[in-house]
């Protein structure tokens, strides 16, 4: 099995930590793992702000770019539900079917193959998973609390094997950061306000370190942390799966 | 003005945005308590989607069974295709009956029509009986929320309202006290009332019954009294049988407010001897909206404003940051309908967090819809040139990943190397009340070229 590695381009410029650690964690389940270097952006930064026309090149670019792996993994919830959802514009040719097929969000990737032993990780603190919305809702990668279901979470999953962790319930479980891509900027008031609440949540649960799938909101509640000077960090959860003693 | 600008004067109040919050999540957290304990409810759910679909999808047949029906009831009924005229017709009936005082119960089509401020016009005095519609006509505002109308007041506030209007005591806020003025103010409005107007809930094509919910039981309190009864409704509203009701009142009260069922689901179907019920069915853009395939959906709505107590950014914002008739999320997919340029920013107020799609009781995918919507106003409507160029521009440099990544290591050197009044200032929203991120030396593909290739 060939896994190609989608990795969003922002996490490529500002977190090439987790990138890393993602390719890592990936290598370390034994699956071959390639990184096409022409790879740039899923065109859901555009297509959010309703721009969708001047992203289809983009869009088309990153499907022939995947074209020859089986699956296509990504440590970003909301690309990937932009990939599956919103690539539905374009002319479905057998390169962008095959994208929106086999393009899954990495705790989803690692849930579906139980077969793949991820090392042990360990990971001694209190964390706070911060549900992000188009992996939760979009993807379905978690229950959500409007629905009437049972309760589950795949990411949740993953984070109970590691080692010393403690995974803390919050107050409002799966609540929006208020990140909402150009949101954060054009509605940055009411975006900044639901930022202050979550990390408030998180604070208020005594979590040491907020972990999700999604670099995209926890560089919102980052830069809220960091202004405020809160004692908190944030992690992108392949950096916690990743993490083995030495390390943390 | 625009959203986000109405939005930050209500955040500038934190405290009483703070409350505005946590009274509208208490209310989500009711709906959860009351829908989980209905083993059902997603099946519930799921039924109230499919008859909507199915009523929508043949709207033309059931308007026809149900004027049928209606009239083999007794009952006048009246068309109108917009606002103006559904404001004529209840007019021209009132007028018919020379009367000067009406009694309304809550109906967010009248409002949406304008019909309180047209009836002025025409010395007619119109009482909204429902005591946050009466509260916020009190006030001369408009409601911030189609359920609860004045939940952005708090008690105090009504307390000073109240005594400047009906003349109460200073009582601090006595939710009772208050309470009871407002009743004994309402019922004489109640006994002069020579007519009275009611939204409509459900409309049942098959006996051409109208269904109206309430709280307070003011909509039959107006009815019994008046000898005029007008019925203002949206075409939407029809449900084929009578079978299909109780799906949809065990899914609106447990969905609006936490309740089982409303205090007073009253059904009316025909006049009483002696007396007139009027009906009017109003256009006014549905069918537009209908014939818009990827919003089709949104006229399932049954008005229960589940999607406003669950959104994170009304909660945030108030019902009044939207300028529209039908605030919060709902609204955001409606109003584009009436009127694209007015509430071009509306469909922007979300962070698409699907919250909505997930809580409304008639699955309506909300916040997909929202996303729809700002593909047609930018396609639409003059928006920014600046930003439409932007877009271009990184649309152009994102296929071009070598003078993309030179971009990203160009503006990484940038971010490490200005200073930070140059950054942080005020072109910078983000970094208004947040951080950048580091802009680290080397990004990811830097060293993967470095390590790997």
């Amino acid at each position: 099995m060939i896994v190609g590695l989608f990795i969003p381009c922002y996490i490529d410029q500002f977190y090439p930590r987790a990138a890393r650690a993602t390719l890592e964690l990936l290598e370390s389940t034994g699956v071959e793992v390639v990184v096409p270097t022409d790879q740039t952006c899923c065109g859901q930064p555009l297509a959010n702000s309703g721009y969708e026309p001047d992203a289809v090149a983009v869009m088309e670019q990153l499907a022939d770019t995947f074209a020859g792996v089986d699956h296509i993994v990504s440590p970003s919830g909301s690309c990937i539900h932009h990939i599956r959802h919103h690539y539905d514009i374009l002319e479905q040719s057998p390169a962008v079917r095959h994208l929106r097929e086999k393009s899954l969000e990495l705790c989803q990737f690692l849930s579906r193959h139980p077969e793949m032993n991820l090392p042990p990780a360990h990971f001694p603190f209190r964390t706070g998973l911060h549900q992000s919305c188009h992996g939760q809702r979009g993807l379905r990668l978690a229950s959500s609390s409007e629905r009437m279901e049972p309760a589950w979470s795949v990411v949740g999953d993953l984070l109970k094997k590691v080692e010393g962790l403690e995974l803390v319930s919050l107050n409002r479980e799966d609540e929006c950061c208020g990140f909402g891509g150009t949101f954060a900027v054009t509605e940055e008031a009411v975006s900044v306000r639901m930022g202050k609440d979550r990390v408030a949540d998180h604070l208020q649960n005594d979590v040491e370190v907020i972990t999700g799938t999604d670099l995209s909101c926890l560089m919102h509640l980052e830069g809220i942390i960091r202004r405020d000077g809160l004692p908190l960090r944030v992690l992108h959860v392949a950096e916690i799966l990743n993490t083995t003693g030495e390390q943390s | 003005m625009s959203h986000p600008e109405q939005a930050e004067q209500f955040l500038a109040n934190e405290a009483r945005s703070r409350w505005h919050d946590e009274t509208l999540w208490q209310v989500r957290a009711k709906r959860d308590r009351a829908a989980g304990r209905v083993p059902e409810w997603e099946e519930l759910r799921e039924t109230a989607s499919a008859i909507k679909s199915h009523t929508l999808s043949r709207l033309d047949h059931y308007l026809v069974q149900f004027e049928k029906q209606t009239r083999q009831n007794g009952v006048t009924i009246h068309w109108a295709s917009n606002a103006e005229e559904h404001n004529r017709i209840v007019h021209s009936i009132l007028e018919k009956h020379a009367v000067r005082k009406v009694v309304k119960s809550k109906s967010m089509l009248t409002e949406e029509c304008g019909l309180n401020g047209w009836l002025e016009t025409h010395d007619i005095e119109t009482v909204d009986t429902d005591l946050g519609e009466r509260i916020v006509q009190l006030a001369k505002e408009r409601p911030s929320h189609i359920v609860m109308p004045a939940i952005h007041k708090k008690r105090e506030e009504i307390d000073e309202l109240f005594q400047r209007t009906l003349h109460t005591r200073p009582s601090g806020g006595d939710a009772v006290y208050l309470t009871r003025e407002a009743r004994r103010h309402l019922r004489q409005k109640f006994l002069e009332a020579e007519a009275a107007i009611t939204g409509v809930n459900f409309a049942v094509a098959e006996t051409g019954e109208i269904v109206v919910c309430t709280n307070e039981g003011n909509a039959d309190m107006g009815v019994h009294l008046a000898p005029v009864h007008i019925a203002c409704m949206g075409i939407e509203k029809l449900i084929p049988r009578r079978a299909d009701l109780g799906i949809f009142l065990r899914l609106l009260a447990r969905s609006a407010t936490g309740q089982s069922i409303t205090s007073y689901s009253s059904h009316f179907r025909k006049p009483e001897k002696g007396r007139e019920l009027h009906i009017v069915l109003v256009d006014n853009g549905r069918t537009r909206q209908l014939g818009r395939e990827k919003f089709r959906q949104s006229l399932a709505c049954i008005r229960c404003g589940a999607c406003m107590n669950t959104c994170p950014v009304y909660r945030r914002s108030g019902g009044h940051s939207y300028g529209s008739v039908i605030p919060g999320p709902i609204g955001a997919i409606l109003s584009p309908g009436m009127d694209l340029k007015k509430h071009a920013s509306l469909p922007f107020a979300s962070t698409l967090c699907g919250s909505c799609s997930d809580v409304c009781p008639v699955k309506i995918d909300i916040h997909e819809q929202l996303y729809q919507w700002r593909q047609i106003v930018i396609r639409d409507t003059a928006g920014d040139p600046a930003k439409s160029g932007a877009m271009g521009a990184a649309g152009q440099l994102m296929r071009r990943p070598r003078l993309f990544r030179l971009g990203g290591k160009v503006l990484r050197w940038l971010l490490r190397r200005l200073p930070r009044p140059f950054l942080y200032s005020r072109f910078n929203p983000w970094g208004k009340q947040r951080e950048l991120p580091d802009a680290p030396e080397e990004s990811f593909f830097e060293w993967y070229k470095r390590n790997r290739q």
